[in-house]
């Protein structure tokens, strides 16, 4: 096991590296790294400093090598587009975004979970077939239009719920929430459903799959075969044997709810990373671009990690010294 | 003569499919004592497994016992539905699968799935129930017992896995066991281990156990009685002595022959031609007259019952009014 | 020989599952209905709503006919501009369909290729996809998506609009090929190891041959059902991307652009803008998804 994670943390450090490198692609070569670093207004003996300083005649690993460990201290350098640091920008962002991210998640497994065991249990059902319905309708939507048509049905034609912005937010410390308000959980509501709602569909179908898959394994044979009780072996059984590989990924679904939340945001205006991004697209804002990459990548395989982690925790054939599975 | 355990009469079942109804088993008849021992054999697709699972209740739907009956303890079970089946299942018929690796759940320690088969069935309390099954494990042979309730499955090699299986099996206090091929995926020098197992708490607990299997090395060693299937019916079925070494139907001669035996090494195995034929397409009259190599003129055209030939009964016409 | 492979598929088992589900059928229905609209704009479409000539203003903000202030020239209302929605919706539908099919071909074919060859080959080769495999994947499609649309705006800030719409074909092709990769390069890792493959290296047939002809066939029952899934998924990249405003250039909008134009006066009660080309967007999206469902259930061979 131990040698189980020794390699997922060094198939992780491969891939960020490969993501690094592609930002500094990017921040070498498309853009001009001295207007990113300094702005557009620098003087010209900053911009020759910079340059000597940066090295930009040296070979290509060094150059990589100092992108690679400005990027590590979240150094990006300046925002085209705004002027300011690009690690100040994200610090002011993640918050909203996380908040966002965090409450769709946990809406989506709410919802999505106990669904998708129900309509793997009642296969034949009509509430069945609608739910399965509904949830193909869930996929086919596309985010921003569910958002579009939220703000529609709330805001415009029943005005309950405020359509753009965060609302009041506490501050505390380096961090703002909108959770200790009520302002600030309405303005929260839209925005957090839209961000869900794909992702019920999605983990409702995954459960749903893979509940049936497991309902036809011998083992489920044998437990009706000794006589246990219907509910004991689904709810039990299958159950368990359901949600340990469905827990991966729907791990990764929820770590990349983050990048997801690119489309929610500019919907609803939300002050998040994801809104940033869509400007510096807009703008061709290398540095904020660059910069999101890699943070993006280091969330996925921070998650990834944890994730991995979770389910050595729960699978018990990979915990035992010598156990195969 | 005790009442039989088991009663099976003109068992018919059907498989819908969307190309017609599938019939797997045919017109099937046999009774089992408490306490005996029955080997189903035959070739794969023979019939053997359905008519376990149509007894134990486990047939796949759309498959359906689509005629005659199958009486345990006199009680009617071929038409139960699910919810009837619970108070039988476990307790009174049980059931035992071929892969031990598959049948366990990987999750769940050994500990448990016992501990929860025997609350099923029994009032216990937790302690007593652990109790229990330890006392089940070291029956079945396992060293050690109690302090393997808490490994996984996949802690156990091949052969235990079986033992934790028939453990399980043996948690109910059943009467009948419906083994389907227990021993074909371990090793031959375990399979030997189980099937004596199984012998021994047939003998001690008074226990019928339906052993179906495609190895007539198993049969022989263990079973007290044969039923010989083929294409969905039985052909022969009698005591193991005489269908081993008497056999009546020219099917269950081909099969005898064409076993290896460490008596005569130079001698030809017999092989019978062809292949059994596929359920959709079941030759009329007796279903092995293609193949048979005493084949004669009512074969191909009527359908034979069991009748008495010497000490078994086989559904072949060349025992017509008892000539042999 | 190809007339008889279509025949027995057409007796097969697939085509049975796939007649028998009232899904397949309606899916196919809607999606013929709407592919013909689209295909059919140019004659039957009631307007030229891009033709700035035969625009008038004062038609402008006309809800849909059924209504009192409607009016029947215009069925389904009018924009801000006084284009019809109708008319603005067909030609939309055939951009969106059309950058939806192509970038979809586009991925089928980088991802197959990529897996028959990491599959064939082995090794490193195989090793290396599979870790680009994962980096790609830990990427959401939009982002990718967008991340090349901005690349590509940066390099080239005066594109021409054709490049544009090269550029957003590439990235969204750049998004979807990985699926096929994987169940390419499983199907030939298995394919490879079979002893007719043996046979035929022995013998000096060359590999891509092999891969071609044998394993290929054998790949492309799944590979299908990704694709009809993939289609999809590329229609809604591309109107994400367009509503944001960095997708198809202004002159030829899709759906997703009608929509956003139709966003600015959705909050002002002009819901008909927004409302209809979200409409038939799904009713696309829901029939190419509802095909390629019924597609993956009829070759699963277990759920039958």
């Amino acid at each position: 096991m131990f040698g189980f994670l020794i390699r997922r943390l060094m198939q992780g450090a491969a891939v960020l590296t490969a993501v690094a490198f592609l930002s500094f692609l990017l921040f070498q070569y498309v853009g001009d790294p001295v207007s990113q670093m300094l702005g557009q207004e620098a003087t010209a003996e900053q911009r020759a400093a910079l340059r000597a300083d940066l090295g930009l005649d040296r070979p290509f690993p060094v150059q990589f090598a100092r992108f690679a460990v400005n990027a590590v201290q979240g150094n990006f350098g300046l925002s085209l587009r705004q002027g300011r640091p690009v690690a100040a920008l994200f610090a002011e962002r993640l918050p909203a975004t996380l908040e966002l991210a965090g409450v769709a998640a946990v809406i989506a497994l709410s919802l999505g979970v106990p669904l998708g065991v129900l309509a793997a249990l009642r296969r034949d059902a009509w509430s069945t077939r609608l739910l399965m319905g509904l949830s193909l309708l869930g996929v086919s939507l596309p985010t921003f239009l569910i958002g579009v048509l939220l703000i529609f049905a709330f805001s415009v034609l029943l005005p309950w719920l405020p359509s753009f912005g965060r609302g009041d937010t506490v501050s505390l410390g380096p961090w703002t929430t909108g959770l200790l308000t009520a302002d600030g959980w309405r303005h929260l509501l839209l925005p957090a459903v839209t961000l869900a709602l794909f992702q019920v569909a999605l983990i409702l179908r995954l459960v749903r799959a893979e509940m049936l898959e497991v309902l036809r394994a011998d083992f489920i044979r044998f437990a009706r075969a000794r006589g246990l009780p219907d509910r004991t072996v689904y709810l039990g059984h299958a159950l368990r044997n359901t949600l340990v590989p469905v827990v991966t990924v729907v791990g990764l679904q929820l770590g990349s709810l983050i990048a997801f939340s690119i489309v929610t945001e500019s919907v609803f205006q939300w002050p998040g990373l994801g809104q940033l991004f869509i400007q510096a697209v807009t703008f061709a804002d290398i540095p904020v671009m660059a910069g999101y990459l890699c943070l993006v990548a280091l969330v996925f395989v921070v998650i990834n990690a944890g994730v991995d982690l979770l389910y050595a925790l729960i699978d018990p054939r990979l915990r035992s010294a010598g156990g195969h599975a | 003569m005790t009442a039989p355990l088991l009663s099976v009469r003109g068992l018919r079942v059907v498989f819908p499919t969307r190309r017609g109804d599938l019939v797997a088993l045919d017109d099937v008849s046999f009774e089992m004592a408490p306490g005996e021992i029955l080997g189903m054999v035959g070739e794969s697709g023979a019939g053997k497994s359905v008519t376990g699972a149509a007894i134990a209740g486990l047939l796949d739907p759309p498959g359906h016992v689509a005629g005659g009956e199958i009486r345990f303890d006199g009680q009617r079970i071929d038409q139960l539905t699910q919810r009837a089946w619970q108070p039988l299942r476990g307790r009174h018929i049980a059931t035992i699968f071929q892969d031990p690796l598959t049948a366990l759940n990987p999750l769940y320690t050994v500990g448990r799935q016992l501990t929860e088969t025997l609350r099923t069935h029994f009032p216990m309390s937790a302690a007593a129930a652990r109790r229990r099954a330890a006392e089940l494990l070291s029956e079945t042979g396992i060293p050690g017992a109690a302090s393997r309730l808490d490994d996984h499955p996949h802690q156990f090699s091949g052969g235990m896995r079986q033992r934790v299986v028939i453990a399980l099996a043996l948690a109910g206090e059943p009467r009948l066991i419906v083994a389907d091929e227990p021993t074909t995926a371990l090793d031959v020098s375990v399979q030997a281990q189980i099937t004596a197992l199984l012998r021994r708490l047939s003998r001690e607990r008074g226990l019928a156990v339906m052993l179906i299997t495609h190895d007539m090395g198993v049969v022989a060693d263990t079973c007290d009685r044969v039923a010989v299937m083929y294409a969905g019916r039985i052909a022969e079925i009698g005591p193991v002595d005489a269908i081993v070494g008497r056999p009546g139907h020219p099917y269950t001669a081909g099969l005898m022959g064409a076993i290896p035996g460490l008596a005569s090494p130079r001698e030809r195995l017999v092989q019978i031609d062809g292949a059994m034929p596929r359920l959709t397409a079941i030759p009329s009259g007796c279903a092995f007259h293609p193949r048979c190599p005493r084949v004669f003129e009512p074969c191909a055209s009527r359908r034979p019952d069991l009748m008495p030939a010497g000490a078994t009964r086989a559904a072949c016409w060349l025992h017509e009014g008892g000539l042999a | 020989m190809i007339a008889a492979r279509w025949r027995a598929a057409w007796d097969g088992d697939v085509a049975w599952a796939l007649r028998r589900s009232p899904g397949f059928l309606l899916s196919l229905a809607l999606l013929v209905l709407l592919v013909a609209a689209a295909l059919l704009a140019d004659v039957i479409a009631p307007h030229r709503p891009f033709d700035l000539a035969t625009l008038d203003l004062l038609d402008a903000r006309l809800p849909p006919a059924w209504t009192a202030e409607g009016s029947a020239k215009y069925l389904l209302g009018t924009d801000g501009q006084g284009r019809d929605v109708l008319s603005a919706l067909m030609f939309g539908l055939r951009i969106s369909l059309a950058v939806g099919l192509v970038a979809t071909a586009i991925s089928l074919v980088i991802g197959v290729t990529l897996g028959l060859v990491a599959g064939y080959a082995g090794g490193w080769v195989d090793a290396l996809l599979m870790r680009v495999c994962d980096v790609m994947l830990s990427f959401p499609p939009i982002l990718v998506a967008l991340l090349i649309d901005g690349v590509g705006r940066a390099l080239l800030p005066q594109a021409h609009d054709s490049l544009a719409l090269a550029v957003l074909i590439a990235a969204i092709a750049l998004t979807g090929w990985v699926p096929y990769a994987r169940t390419v390069r499983g199907s030939t890792m298995v394919e490879r190891h079979k002893d007719y493959v043996s046979a035929a290296r022995l013998i000096g047939v060359p590999g891509g041959r092999i891969m071609r002809r044998h394993v290929l066939p054998n790949v492309m029952g799944p590979v299908l059902v990704l694709a009809t899934l993939q289609v999809g998924t590329a229609i809604l990249i591309e109107a994400t991307l367009s509503y944001l405003g960095v997708g198809v250039p202004a002159t030829s909008p899709s759906l997703g652009t009608l929509i956003r134009i139709g966003n600015e006066l959705l909050l002002s009660g002009d819901w008909w803008i927004s409302v209809f080309p979200g409409l038939v967007l799904v009713l696309a999206t829901l029939s190419i998804n509802g095909m390629g469902d019924a597609l993956r259930d009829a070759l699963n061979p277990r759920l039958r």
